[in-house]
């Protein structure tokens, strides 16, 4: 690395001038690296940068780094936009090195099948219609045009065509997550609650000149748990994945701590990219953000990957967590038993939901099932509506939850 | 003692603290307490965070308000009290006193500074400058961070009843996070943000020289050698930098002087705590790291 030269690009106070400019400078080339920046980071670097010596190029690299970014995930980008401008500031300005720092984006860009997937999920092009193994019953219903909805409830997903998925994509966002609300160590005001509240008592008992006329009660606070899912997004699931993305999208939107991670081949976590309120810009988003639509499954690496990375961020506070995947492995089931444990051993609930349990005579063969099945709290079906419906019943069980770990 | 005055100085002092620190972590430091920003300290469990503070607080010198976070903590456990019991028995001694006057006095009369129970928060303002710890503020609610708002942009806290306390000198505040849970942009955006990595090989010994000085040093060497190597293996949980110098301890306590396969089985609980990786460790793959460690440390 060319060491700077302090003199040029850092001029001695208080001929701040050309600081300041290349400070603004550089957090634009920030910004433009995708690290979320305002003016109070610009001021916030600036004092730093007269708290220190100024001709340590370390020092200042230090401190701009602690007042200008506030995540361990940027600290790549700072690094590489620091000695890229540093080097040369005028350099940062040219049009290259700006190509560059956009380039350093552009990786993520998704692969054909992602964008495919995304223009899919954006739901006004029809999906392309299967013609040839449309269930009899359907052409038997199209008579009871009055139950149409009721025919949805029980159709499988993969069985449907264009128009009717956009009708139960429809119903899916009237689906609302009661509150299977936990008790947590917060009081609110509450005329009828069970608890005296003291300080609003004496607080009222002023108003009567000292004399306590009224006892004010408090009750303690609920709230949901957090839910996370992980949802299986390869080629054999590719349908279900679609519908189900939309599920999980309007539970992000309907309740707070909902933390949503895809996985193929390998794990990618889309909770910012789902919380948009717009369900196509979401699905536009996670398109964007995830590389391994419709491939292989990776099913125990993704659930080890999970465990090492986000379980102890994400599970917390006693987090429910849906497990949505067929279980079929390509990677023949290794380390799927001991992944699935570990995960179990960490949250309150492991719900798996498979699409294949909507076969009747469904024995779990496979060696990927076996391997997870001893593990999981549940094993529902989710190939329908009505399967939805059933799994945001049992989500609301307040009963639900295995005894030993914090609740 | 006043502030001091330059990075380097700052390192130093942490030194003589028994803190080492590398310099990216001087300079954040140094500036959070030029700057009077709070510093927020993320990073893997046992990477010496809470330490930090403790060190500040003993070589600045000023007293230490330590606040450990816990879900559902309220303003009651963390800031202050009205003491309930105590306001009762003055209204009623007010009363027999015949002092029954307008609202106005009695209000002032029960909202006295005299029944408000000082928490850390309050205790962090009011008196002696001091150090607050917010320890483990990942362990909180998010309706606690949104009160600690006020605290870390203004150094002040806002008693309904009374009136707003502020500090008469800024505490210098640390904020640590073990990441169990993502802590809000807001706190983030008011602080000076540090990841405490694990350290690298030399850093590590010279904290065991410090921390674990009854370790002789190729013993101490080869410790290190392999506890980098461990983290480099895939384990659910790495060991941090507390558990290396428990374990060094733990095999200087068996008069160890260098690192043995059978030794390095039967102490392994010292530096790995979940039985998942015990079992990877253990055995062959220990022979090969100690092995590994030595050729390393030589």
């Amino acid at each position: 690395m060319i060491a700077p030269k302090p003199a040029l690009l850092l001029p001695a106070h208080p001929g701040g001038a050309a600081l300041a400019a290349n400070l603004v400078g550089f957090g634009r080339l920030l910004r433009r690296a995708g690290v979320p920046l305002g003016p109070a980071e610009i001021l916030a670097g600036a004092a730093a940068l007269e708290a220190i010596e100024i001709g340590d190029r370390f020092q200042v690299k230090a401190a701009l780094r602690a007042t200008m970014i506030h995540r361990h995930e940027h600290f790549l980008l700072f690094d590489h936009a620091f000695s890229l401008f540093w080097r040369d500031p005028e350099a940062a300005k040219h049009a290259a090195a700006m190509a560059l720092m956009d380039g350093m984006k552009e990786q993520k860009k998704p692969p054909p099948a992602a964008r495919r997937m995304a223009e899919a999920m954006q739901g006004e092009r029809p999906i392309p219609p299967r013609p040839p193994e449309q269930p009899p019953e359907e052409r038997v219903d199209m008579t009871f045009t009055v139950s149409e909805r009721e025919r949805l409830q029980n159709m499988d997903f993969e069985a449907m065509s264009a128009a009717e998925l956009a009708a139960a994509k429809r119903e899916i966002r009237k689906l609302v997550l009661p509150l299977d609300a936990r008790p947590t160590r917060r009081f609110r005001a509450d005329p009828r609650g069970p608890v005296t509240d003291l300080r609003a008592t004496i607080r009222d008992a002023l108003r009567s000149g000292g004399e306590i006329l009224d006892i004010a009660h408090r009750r303690r606070v609920v709230r949901p748990p957090p839910l996370v899912a992980l949802c299986d997004i390869s080629g054999s699931m590719a349908r279900y994945a679609q519908i189900l993305v939309h599920f999980l999208h309007a539970v992000a939107n309907d309740r707070e701590r909902v933390h949503t991670f895809l996985f193929g081949t390998r794990l990618t976590n889309v909770t910012r990219q789902l919380r948009h309120r717009d369900a196509e810009v979401a699905f536009e988003r996670v398109a964007h953000a995830v590389p391994d639509w419709s491939g292989g499954t990776r099913i125990g690496e993704s659930l080890e990957g999970f465990n090492r990375l986000w379980a102890r961020r994400v599970l917390g506070q006693g987090a429910v967590v849906l497990l949505i995947t067929d279980g079929l492995d390509r990677e023949g089931a290794r380390g799927l038993a001991e992944a699935t444990d570990r995960l179990r051993k960490s949250c309150r609930r492991l719900i798996w939901l498979n699409p294949l349990l909507r076969y009747a005579g469904f024995q779990p063969k496979s060696q990927g099932i076996r391997a997870m099945l001893p593990h999981v709290d549940e094993f529902r079906p989710v190939h329908n509506l009505a399967s939805l419906r059933d799994l945001v019943s049992v989500l609301s069980d307040p009963r639900a939850g295995r005894m030993g770990i914090a609740a | 003692m006043s502030l001091p005055p330059d990075v380097a100085t700052t390192q130093r002092l942490l030194a003589e603290g028994g803190y080492v620190a590398d310099r990216a972590l001087a300079t954040t430091i140094h500036l959070a307490l030029r700057m009077g920003r709070p510093i927020f300290l993320e990073g893997e469990p046992g990477t010496g965070k809470t330490e930090i503070a403790k060190v500040l607080a003993a070589e600045l010198p000023r007293r230490l308000v330590r606040l450990q976070c816990y879900d559902g903590m309220d303003l009651a456990s963390a800031a202050y009290e009205w003491n309930h019991a105590r306001q009762l028995m003055a209204i009623r001694l007010a009363e027999a006193a015949g002092e029954a006057e307008d609202r106005a006095t009695m209000e002032r009369g029960i909202y006295d500074r005299r029944f408000l129970q000082a928490r850390p928060l309050l205790q962090a303002l009011e008196g002696e400058p001091a150090v607050l710890l917010i320890d483990e503020l990942d362990r909180a609610d998010e309706p606690f961070e949104a009160f600690l708002l006020e605290i870390l942009a203004d150094f002040q806290i806002t008693i309904p009843e009374l009136g707003t306390v502020k500090a008469a000198t800024p505490p210098v505040v640390v904020i640590t996070s073990n990441r169990t849970r993502e802590v809000h942009d807001a706190i983030r955006r008011r602080c000076l943000y540090h990841w405490v990595d694990y350290p690298d090989a030399a850093r590590e010994r010279a904290i065991l020289r410090i921390r674990a000085p009854q370790v002789g040093e190729r013993l101490s060497a080869q410790v290190v050698a392999f506890v980098q190597a461990v983290r480099q293996a895939d384990t659910f949980k790495p060991p941090g930098v507390a558990e290396t110098i428990d374990w060094a301890g733990a095999l200087a306590a068996l008069d160890a002087r260098e690192l043995e396969p059978a030794l390095v089985d039967e102490t392994l609980g010292a530096l790995l705590k979940y039985q998942d990786d015990i079992a990877k460790i253990r055995g062959a793959e220990a022979a090969r790291l100690v092995a590994e460690a030595k050729r390393a440390a030589a």
